[in-house]
């Protein structure tokens, strides 16, 4: 068997390999058996790119090994990052993935060009070069700088940014760029090519940025999505350009994952891709908040502890709050004691609470809150009514009823939690000022709603002292 | 000039595919993996789509493969083998702490029976 049979062999399991992990994904139960699954796909993905460059004569083996050691001294603390930076961690792994991309994009032109190899530069290979760096660059700057918004570093905008004609000198800068990648695919090997190549990797890396500025927090989940298709869809690039079909299967896959995770991000919103992306969300709505001054009523964590001792169905609706305030922990001191006080407890869980897909899921998981009381907006709202009391924690646009009846709010057609139709509503803020997007929420001005102002988790903590009764009656 | 243009694309396969180029077997790849992705992905669990993130995030560090390529190659220049080992380390990165973290995050999700004593 020749080498390269050897390598196509082993490519073709890898990919088996890596279609099997993502189907194994669908259950929990069998979860932990996709990341096996993948790890031996990677491992086979490697080892038949190192027989392949073995046989066909490569060098360097003492610095590629470098690179993996130092790559893996990196990624395995990023690894152990508390469960609430997940967000941020997973953007820099875009970043990362995209930077790679745009790398080896990088080499591979400047080693054809290097080599005034015309037969290699066809116009397909130059149309995906193009691709890769473009895709590879913009999701690296995009999703740095998404991280950074993430983890609150103090020199990047928390709040989107805006200003006249963005979007129109954005889409400028992206016809420079495609009538860059136009002149380069007509003339790849042009004395000024190298030039056309540097400028459209210099527009990438500034598209990143400039896509990136005018999304708010509440965009994340959406965002960091399609950063993740965007890397998987460079890979792909990457795959033409190498003739490679294990990295356009592999590509392909992270790509569909990115696409179908930012539709269903987007449905969640009642938004479209190009509104999440030219919309510049939560800039226009901070406005909104004119009308008659309305008064919060307040109430005592001890009597919210008593009225959730007599009902037969809490439901409880966290939000990026709770992340924020570490507050799993005694959320789930909450729910075992409900549980030992008779009372059903489940969690409503909104597609975009938190600031990525299953945000939430993850941090209530690990404060071993049982999945199958994990319950998506779908699952519950028919309950709803049914539902003695709900409690809100940090939580804010998922459950504003605005998004059924007000024309005007920005959020109106998002689909919601049902919170107002329970019978009795407990809200936890940590201040009076409005959420993320800057909406003022009707839920907390009903007759029916009380709320519990001051950090999450302090709250939760006297929730369940008070329902262990200690220092109570 | 002939020569290194030569070694470099038409003639050895092995160096992870560089075969000739079938352009349309390449397209056909990838339209059949799109739709099978997108099938699969449709079913991931809800609850899991922060794992399921994460673990796509090890997958697309396949970028490894074509990094490995650039930087083995014999009688490259030498910022090229820069290039690929950067793009090695950084898939590396996405590829120990992507599986990682994404097994760290699927332990934690028990049913009901498993988590009462």
């Amino acid at each position: 068997m020749s080498a390269e049979t050897l390598v196509q062999i082993l490519y073709l399991i890898s990919t088996a390999l890596f279609i099997l992990s993502l189907k194994w994904m669908s259950d929990p139960e069998t979860a932990r058996k996709g990341v096996f699954s993948g790890v031996g796909a990677m491992t086979l993905a490697v080892v038949g790119t190192l027989t392949g460059v073995l046989a066909t004569g490569g060098t360097h083996y003492w610095w590629i090994l470098g690179a993996f050691a130092l790559g893996a001294a990196v990624g395995y603390p990023l690894a152990q990052v508390p469960l609430t930076a997940v967000p941020q961690r997973t953007a820099l792994s875009h970043a990362f993935g995209g930077l790679a991309a745009g790398l080896v994009g990088t080499a591979k032109f400047f080693l054809y060009y290097g080599q005034k190899n015309e037969a290699a530069l066809t116009p397909f290979i130059v149309v995906a070069l193009v691709a890769e760096i473009l895709l590879g660059f913009l999701t690296f700057t995009g999703s740095i700088l998404a991280a950074g918004k993430l983890q609150e570093v103090k020199w990047i905008p928390q709040r989107p940014v805006t200003y006249p004609g963005q979007n129109a000198s954005n889409l400028a800068l992206f016809g420079v760029a495609l009538g860059l990648g136009v002149a380069l695919v007509l003339h790849p090997l042009a004395p000024w090519a190298p030039y056309a190549f540097g400028g459209i990797i210099l527009l990438s890396l500034a598209f990143g940025v400039l896509l990136i500025i005018p999304i708010g927090g509440a965009d994340m989940p959406t965002v960091i999505s399609i950063l993740n298709a965007y890397a998987g869809l460079s890979a792909v690039a990457m795959g033409f350009v190498l003739n490679n079909k294990l990295l356009i299967t592999a590509g392909a896959l992270d790509g569909s994952s990115g696409l179908i995770l930012s539709v269903i991000m987007c449905k969640a919103m009642n938004r479209s891709f190009f509104n999440v992306l030219f919309g510049a969300f939560g800039q226009t709505t901070a406005a909104s908040g004119e009308g008659e001054q309305k008064a919060y009523k307040a109430d005592t964590v001890e009597s919210a502890a008593m009225v959730m001792e007599q009902a037969n169905l809490v439901v409880i609706v966290p939000g990026y709050g709770l992340a924020v305030a570490q507050a799993q922990h005694k959320v789930r001191e909450v729910y075992d004691l409900l549980k030992k006080k008779g009372v059903t407890v489940k969690f409503a869980i909104h597609p975009v609470a938190g600031r990525m897909p299953g945000h939430m899921n993850v941090l209530l998981a690990e404060a071993e809150i049982p999945y199958d009381d994990l319950l998506e907006m779908d699952e519950i709202n028919g309950d709803m009514p049914q539902a003695d009391v709900v409690l809100v924690i940090g939580a804010n646009d998922v459950v504003n009823p605005a998004a059924r009846s007000d024309k005007n709010s920005p959020i109106y057609g998002m689909p919601i939690i049902d919170a107002d139709k329970a019978k009795a509503v407990y809200a936890i803020k940590r201040s009076k000022a409005p959420g993320f997007a800057g909406i003022d929420n009707e839920l907390y001005f009903l007759d029916k709603t009380f709320m519990l102002f001051g950090d999450a988790k302090a709250v939760m903590g006297e929730l369940a002292r008070k329902l262990a009764g200690e220092g109570g009656h | 000039m002939m020569l290194l243009a030569l070694s470099e694309h038409p003639a050895p396969a092995a160096g992870g595919g560089h075969g000739e180029l079938d352009v349309m077997g390449a397209l056909f790849v990838f339209m059949l993996a799109t739709f099978i992705g997108v099938m699969v992905i449709q079913r991931v669990s809800r609850l899991l789509h922060t794992p399921l993130m994460s673990l796509t995030n090890a997958i697309s560090a396949i970028a490894v493969v074509g990094a490995i390529i650039v930087s083995a190659g014999k009688d490259y220049p030498g910022y090229i083998t820069a290039l690929g080992l950067v793009a090695i380390f950084c898939s590396t990165t996405n590829i120990v702490s992507g599986f990682l973290i994404t097994d760290r995050m699927l332990k934690m999700f028990k049913k009901q029976e498993k988590v009462a004593k």
